[in-house]
């Protein structure tokens, strides 16, 4: 009886964003014309959508799981400082990229620490790291290392054994980190950016090469291909990313059930913000330099962007696809818009009101489906 | 009665001594309870008498202070309800624990997805979630379809064949049948006994005596905390169990005081709502109780959700006392009409609150001048009112939600008479509630209308007919949405009441 009716909805839901996307560019190539159709200003958009986007596929995993994660922006400007202070100190460039997504990992840590309750272990880690480099510079490397591990690992079972475990919401965790994190970058770099030497490997990210294959689209765009892909399968098919809907959807059912709800929550938490790093060593390739102040406002533009893509804040939905779409949407506008040769503050209240306007589809949607 | 069995033949489960204490309180006092394999065993008592308590040891969302506890022969002391689960002992809730987002398939195999190396089967997944369904019987049930789109019946059997899933031993349904109408608890009662001949044991926990005796095998009465009774329901009737979870008799379950019709305070003519009702015409009186039966999902709700604002009414006339047309909730309160929900937890009641502060919140303007509120005025009416109806809390601070059902419910009513209500609608008024907190309510119910000082107009929506028929002057049927007319009690009985809100006697 429901199963027509319940297939079509359901094809609804996924082609839903997908439409609005094509309405919103039909919109914008019927009135901004040539400018906006180029094949070159195609590319552009894609370009431009790469570092928002692989931060918000990422977050997706979040918000699917029914958190949330306000320090995105932060975490991308840490990143691209720690990634340009490497390069100063004339590491490779793989070593710098390494340097951002590692950012990422390590702020995914302890987000995720201290939203399943287990700050005291990042305080002992913490302190663990503070003791060995005290040692180090006191005696030598081997010795900084020796006490650095034994200490943690002391203060780690202490704490385990008597600090309470005190679970925060990650509105609360993340809130902490927006400003935390930002605050950290530019301590780093000297309340100022950092520039590395003048050209390196990793501006080639974000520009097409010249010729051969590699001048259809910046590898920028092919590497938020391959985390969309690998987050879609990861979500789809694996039973940590079944896990990660199922405690979205009824996180005490999910805890009933025998999934390892702590221990998951704390890998998506690192899954999802080391996503976020790698979308600082993009932004690091765009900027040529670490920038605290850099990617400001982004943690809602990723929000916006899962949120239109058919996410719900409250948890249990949301797709690595409909994110994507999201996230082009919110940049053709901004594309349109600015080949339309209309202000800025023009383009904000257009993307304010499709954000509003994608949720208020979306709830119509569901009153319909039932 | 027989004493309690000690008969050890293919025991499943044995709890002896069982205790529970919480601070100074004994929960639970020495329960013995023996399930055995593949039998249906109906555990009774009033709310309050430790069923839950016992249930959530059994679940492993609390463990025991004293006792011993054996599964098949095995020491079971679950750590959380994920081990019970391991262990194969599964509950089926009152409020379903799935996962509403979800696909059917996904929610029979929660947490037990087959994977390799951590990668799921979905073929895999489909075809043993096809199979469970089709053990629970509803082998046509969308694989696909999010949970969140089915009916109650359907959610039910999900989480059925997710305890399936994990071979449950013992299943316990804790009152399956509240949110279930009469065809879907014919299937139910059909399901557990296959279930039980499979060999899987039941625990069944229920208010209602009738459903006990039509699928329990024996039973097992809990009072106080303590393991009171214990036999075959084929040796026991109704009165006695009844007398054994009570440990008193229960006078006069339906005091019927001599109904005094008086002037009609509402009307209500060809009323039809977005969807339901289809269309209601009815008059109410002052002084009397009127009941609304009818199938679940017929319409009554919504009906007395629209007389009281809270449902768009499409067509129709209505007035209630002095008021025409719709109204909003607001305005409905402030000319005396009250409203209890049927969903005490999500919309009846704010369950975080203050027992004061739920009774108070429809009259606040009693206990304030010029919009400041007095705290001493909500004390002393929250006070007078608990004594008044004798709801059982710590103080009127104490958070509405620590209070079992009865007493939520009778929070509920106490809201209305503060506020002074002269029509009072009353929907599922004693749903979740214990046989003594029952009796208290209709014996409430029948003062208001009928014997109290001032005669109000009483409105009650029910899916028990008993309860319809203790305690009703007058009944009306809805039958897919249309409202019959309302008759007389004496000239209904459950049998004619039945074959027209199945739309048999039309």
């Amino acid at each position: 009886m429901t199963n027509a009716r319940g297939a079509s909805t359901r094809f609804l839901a996924s082609f839903g964003p997908a439409l609005g996307l094509a309405a919103t560019w039909a919109l914008f190539a019927a009135f901004a014309g040539s400018d906006f159709l180029a094949w070159s200003n195609q590319r552009l958009m894609l370009e431009q959508t790469s570092v928002v986007g692989i931060a918000a596929v990422g977050a997706t995993l979040i918000i699917v799981a029914g958190g949330i994660d306000l320090s995105v922006g932060a975490t991308i400007a840490l990143g691209t400082v720690v990634g340009a202070i490497f390069l100063r100190a004339l590491w490779p460039p793989w070593a710098a990229a390494l340097g951002g997504i590692g950012t990422g990992l390590a702020v995914g840590a302890v987000v995720g620490a201290l939203v399943i309750g287990e700050g005291a272990r990042i305080v002992s880690l913490a302190l663990g790291v503070v003791i060995g480099a005290a040692v180090a510079a006191r005696a030598n490397l081997g010795w900084g290392v020796g006490a650095g591990a034994a200490s943690t690992l002391v203060l780690g079972s202490l704490a385990r054994r008597f600090a309470p475990r005190i679970p925060l919401s990650p509105f609360i965790v993340t809130l902490g980190a927006w400003g935390g994190l930002r605050g950290l970058a530019k301590g780093l770099g000297d309340n100022q950016p950092v520039y590395p030497p003048s050209s390196h490997a990793l501006e080639g990210l974000m520009q097409p090469a010249a010729s051969g294959p590699g001048a259809f689209v910046a590898p920028s765009v092919w590497i938020l291909c391959l985390v969309a892909l690998a987050m879609a399968w990861v979500m789809r098919y694996t039973r940590f990313g079944r896990n990660v809907f199922a405690i979205g959807s009824n996180e005490e059912t999910a805890r009933l059930c025998g999934v390892r709800v702590e221990r998951t929550k704390f890998w998506l938490y690192v899954i999802a913000i080391g996503c976020a790093g790698i979308a600082s060593v993009l932004q690091l390739a765009y900027l040529s330099m670490g920038d605290p102040t850099t990617a400001e406002g982004y943690e809602l533009r990723v929000i916006a962007a899962c949120v239109i893509g058919g996410a719900s804040l409250a948890g249990g939905q949301g797709s690595v696809l409909g994110t994507l779409i999201g996230a082009l949407i919110m940049t053709v506008v901004d594309n349109g818009c600015t080949k339309l040769g209309l202000d800025n503050w023009v383009q904000q209240i257009a993307t304010g009101a499709i954000i509003v306007a994608a949720v208020a589809l979306d709830r119509w949607r569901a009153r319909e489906q039932t | 009665m027989t004493p309690l069995s000690t008969d050890a033949a293919a025991l499943r489960l044995a709890m002896v001594g069982v205790g529970k204490r919480f601070g100074a309180t004994a929960a639970l006092d020495g329960v013995d309870f023996a399930l055995r394999v593949g039998e249906v065993h109906a555990l009774v008592g009033e709310n309050g008498a430790g069923k839950s308590t016992l249930m959530k040891v059994l679940s492993g969302a609390l463990a025991l202070d004293a006792g011993s506890i054996q599964l098949d022969g095995e020491p079971y002391a679950p750590r959380s309800p994920a081990e019970a689960r391991a262990a194969g002992v599964a509950m089926i809730y009152q409020e379903l624990s799935l996962a509403p987002h979800l696909s059917v398939a996904e929610n029979v195999l929660l947490g037990a997805q087959p994977t390799r190396r951590g990668i799921v089967s979905w073929a895999a997944l489909r075809a043993r979630a096809r199979a469970l369904l089709n053990v629970v019987g509803r082998p046509s049930l969308d694989l696909d379809a999010p949970v969140a789109t089915l009916a109650a019946a359907d959610r039910q059997l999900v989480e059925i064949a997710r305890a399936l899933a994990r071979d449950a031993r013992v299943i316990v349904f804790d009152e399956p049948t509240s949110s279930l109408g009469n065809e879907d608890v014919a299937r139910l009662f059909a399901l557990i006994r296959d279930l039980a001949r499979r060999g899987v044991s039941i625990v069944y926990i229920s208010h209602a005596l009738e459903e006990v005796f039509a699928i329990a095998e024996r039973f097992t009465v809990l009072r106080d905390g303590s393991s009171v009774a214990s036999g075959r329901t084929s040796e026991t009737d109704a009165s006695r169990l009844v007398a054994a979870m009570v440990g008193r008799s229960v006078g006069e379950l339906y005091p019927r005081s001599p109904a005094r019709p008086g002037e009609v305070v509402a009307t209500v003519r060809a009323l039809a709502g977005e969807r339901l009702p289809r269309e209601a015409t009815l008059e109410i009186r002052r002084g009397e109780v009127l009941g609304l039966a009818g199938l679940v999902g017929a319409g009554r709700s919504e009906f007395l959700r629209a007389l009281f604002g809270l449902e768009r009414v499409r067509s129709g006339e209505l007035r209630i006392l002095a008021l025409d047309g719709p109204r909003t909730p607001t305005e409905r309160w402030a000319q005396g009409v009250g409203f209890v929900s049927e969903d005490r937890k999500s919309e009846g009641l704010a369950l975080g609150l203050s027992v004061a502060d739920n009774l108070v919140l429809a009259g606040l303007d009693r206990c304030s001048s010029h919009g400041v509120i007095a705290p001493a005025r909500v004390e002393r009416d929250a006070r007078a009112w608990i004594e008044r109806l004798g709801i059982r809390c710590l103080s009127p601070r104490q958070p509405v939600g620590r209070l079992s059902g009865g007493n939520q419910q009778k929070v509920a009513l106490a809201r209305l008479l503060h506020a002074d209500a002269d029509v009072l609608l009353l929907d599922e008024p004693t749903r979740g509630v214990d046989v003594g907190s029952k009796a208290e309510i209709y014996r409430l119910i029948d003062e208001l209308a009928r014997s109290g000082e001032r005669p109000r107009a009483v409105v009650v929506v029910s899916s028990y007919l008993p309860e319809l028929f203790g305690t009703c002057d007058r009944i009306a049927v809805m039958t897919r949405g249309r409202l019959g007319p309302a008759r007389d009690v004496g000239e209904l009985d459950e049998h004619a009441v039945m074959l027209e809100a199945t739309g048999a006697g039309r």
